[in-house]
């Protein structure tokens, strides 16, 4: 093969014709394998999404049977399902501001200061992100019982601060890693005190990784289903209201409001990223 | 104010004192009140007493083992199934995504926005008896005629592969993106054919994306009721089933917290065996 390559007058290259083939076939290879992998990930959204729009049979939404708009127009028609997005949202919003004001303190803590304890801190704001889910809602869940505390949206407030402190600590201190602290100097040099320094400087410089880490807590907050079924009590969230019908029969609806909540987060999200190109300066990357 | 400018040294622990102080009371105190409610005996009627009750370790293991191994079987080809899919379609981003790679990357996320519980309940749809899947199973003879897909172990850990597969692929991508491709361009140079150059430059370098994304996935997969319970059957429950129906509808709640002291325990050991036979100083990089 390498002879008979070589013998021709002025090769180009030196790649055999076979090797090139199959260099290219393996290209190709990837390339379908990288599409049908991202297939398989879209392939249950957009069931999600199809079948808000069916009109099913029976209880089952398994099967197509007829196209209607019905369940977009009103989708909090199934009784209770309303109550449940209403809680899932109170508990979502309650949560992500106590946990994004926590969490922004400890990353601000860490990446700034040099202090006794630091490895500890570290530990436990890395544990809990790793730690199985159901270990997280049932020690929580035992430590409500040794004390008689009564289960209900408080409860399921707590546990939800818990589990996003540590996203968001995360996510903030990314973002602080790369922050110049000479414009603050800056600013300390021009006469600015503490306070004004923070709040003019520092806060705006640091709130698209604020705003992400937000984001992150309440979609995460918003999706929780573990760690609430066992803090719950009887308080009921979107996903205790679709896991409580799963049995029976999942109604449409519950596609409309699971495609609604995909949809504000893709916004979301693209938002958050066109928001940090704009910030970026030009050539910075 | 003066007194802050006096004592500096306690700013850090005055940004880090109420989050940790949270995750010190709704984290680490529970673990110990996990502990200590897996050693109390009673029934919900005449209430639990702590009396160092070993017997709910004993009892509960011989009862459950089959679960146990279950538990730790689905998630470990969970796992393995996720990183087969994951790395392939990971590098094609990463080396070929070019300036789509973000877009790209959000494909990979989108699961997440998608309500955990909604996107399995989307897989029962895929997966039901008379659905795309199983029809085409059936025509190619992969499934009998009255065979069906759900219900079986195979739903199971198909359910826990995709809703589990980012957590792979993102830490995977995060190496897989950070090597520098002028080293796969040495070893080339280097006369190293691609595999070579694939298996000895690209494949230890993303080591560390490996061993973070196996454990991302193994621990939540292995404590995972869900899947089990939305597409399997009480023949295909784990160990989350087991914990999870003892809290909350049997309320034994000695040999349901010892169980989840013995989930947390085995997942421990595992990564502290994997991390040992990998290296750990991979871990940091």
């Amino acid at each position: 093969m390498t002879t008979a390559a070589e013998a021709q007058p002025l090769p180009r290259r030196r790649v055999s014709p076979l090797s090139r083939a199959w260099a290219f076939v393996r290209r190709h290879t990837l390339t379908v394998f990288g599409v049908l992998a991202l297939v398989y990930l879209m392939l249950p959204i957009l069931v999600v999404v199809v079948f808000s729009f069916n009109d099913p049979a029976g209880r089952f939404n398994y099967t197509w049977e007829a196209f209607t708009t019905e369940h977009w127009r009103n989708p909090f028609g199934p009784p209770f399902l309303g109550d449940a997005v209403m809680t899932s949202i109170k508990v979502a919003v309650v949560a992500t501001i106590v946990s994004v004001i926590l969490g922004t303190l400890v990353a601000l803590a860490l990446v700034r200061y040099h202090f006794r304890g630091r490895g500890t801190t570290n530990l436990l704001i890395f544990v809990p992100l790793t730690a199985p889910e159901i270990v997280l809602g049932a020690s929580l869940l035992t430590l409500f019982l040794n004390f008689g505390t009564a289960l209900g949206f408080w409860t399921i407030v707590l546990a939800h601060i818990m589990f996003c402190i540590s996203f968001v600590v995360v996510t903030v201190r990314a973002r602080l890693v790369g922050f110049d602290r000479h414009v603050e100097e800056a600013a300390m040099d021009l006469g600015a005190n503490e306070y004004v320094t923070f709040f003019r400087i520092t806060l705006p410089l640091i709130a698209p990784g604020i705003l992400a880490g937000a984001l992150l807590a309440f979609s995460l907050s918003i999706d929780d289903f573990v760690i609430t079924s066992f803090n719950s009590g009887t308080t009921e969230t979107f996903p205790l209201y679709v896991w409580s019908q799963a049995q029976r029969g999942v109604p449409p609806e519950v596609n409309v409001i699971g495609t609604l909540i995909f949809g504000v987060a893709i916004v979301l999200m693209l938002a958050n990223v066109l928001f940090q190109y704009r910030r970026t300066p030009k050539g910075a990357e | 104010m003066t007194f802050l400018h006096r004592h500096r040294w306690l700013t850090p622990y005055l940004l880090l004192a109420p989050g940790i102080a949270f995750l010190v009371v709704f984290f680490v105190v529970p673990l110990y009140y996990l502990g200590y409610t897996s050693l109390q005996e009673g029934t919900i009627q005449v209430g639990y007493t702590f009396n160092w009750a070993w017997d709910n370790y004993s009892e509960a293991f011989s009862t459950y083992q089959e679960q146990f191994f279950r538990s730790l079987l689905y998630a470990g080809i969970a796992t393995l199934v996720a990183l087969l899919i994951s790395y392939p379609l990971t590098y094609w981003i990463a080396f070929r995504g070019g300036r789509w790679k973000n877009l790209l990357l959000l494909f990979i996320i989108a699961p997440f926005f998608v309500t955990y519980l909604i996107r399995t309940l989307a897989w029962q749809n895929i997966l039901s008896d008379d659905g795309l899947v199983v029809n085409a199973l059936q025509f190619l003879g992969f499934v009998a005629d009255d065979g069906r897909v759900l219900a079986t172990s195979t739903a199971v850990i198909a359910g826990i592969t995709y809703n589990f597969l980012p957590f792979m692929a993102l830490p995977l991508y995060v190496s897989l993106e950070q090597i520098d491709k002028s080293l796969i361009e040495a070893a080339k140079d280097l006369y190293a054919s691609s595999t070579k150059a694939f298996l000895r430059v690209t494949l230890p370098l993303s080591a560390p994306g490996v061993i973070a994304g196996t454990l991302l996935t193994f621990i939540p997969a292995a404590g995972d009721f869900i899947n089990a319970e939305l597409l399997g059957t009480p023949n295909q429950a784990m160990i989350g089933n087991v914990i999870q129906s003892k809290f909350l509808e049997i309320t034994d709640y000695g040999q349901a917290a010892a169980l989840s002291v013995v989930l947390m325990a085995v997942i421990l050991l595992l990564i502290v065996v994997y991390t040992r036979l990998v290296g750990t100083e991979r871990l940091a990089g």
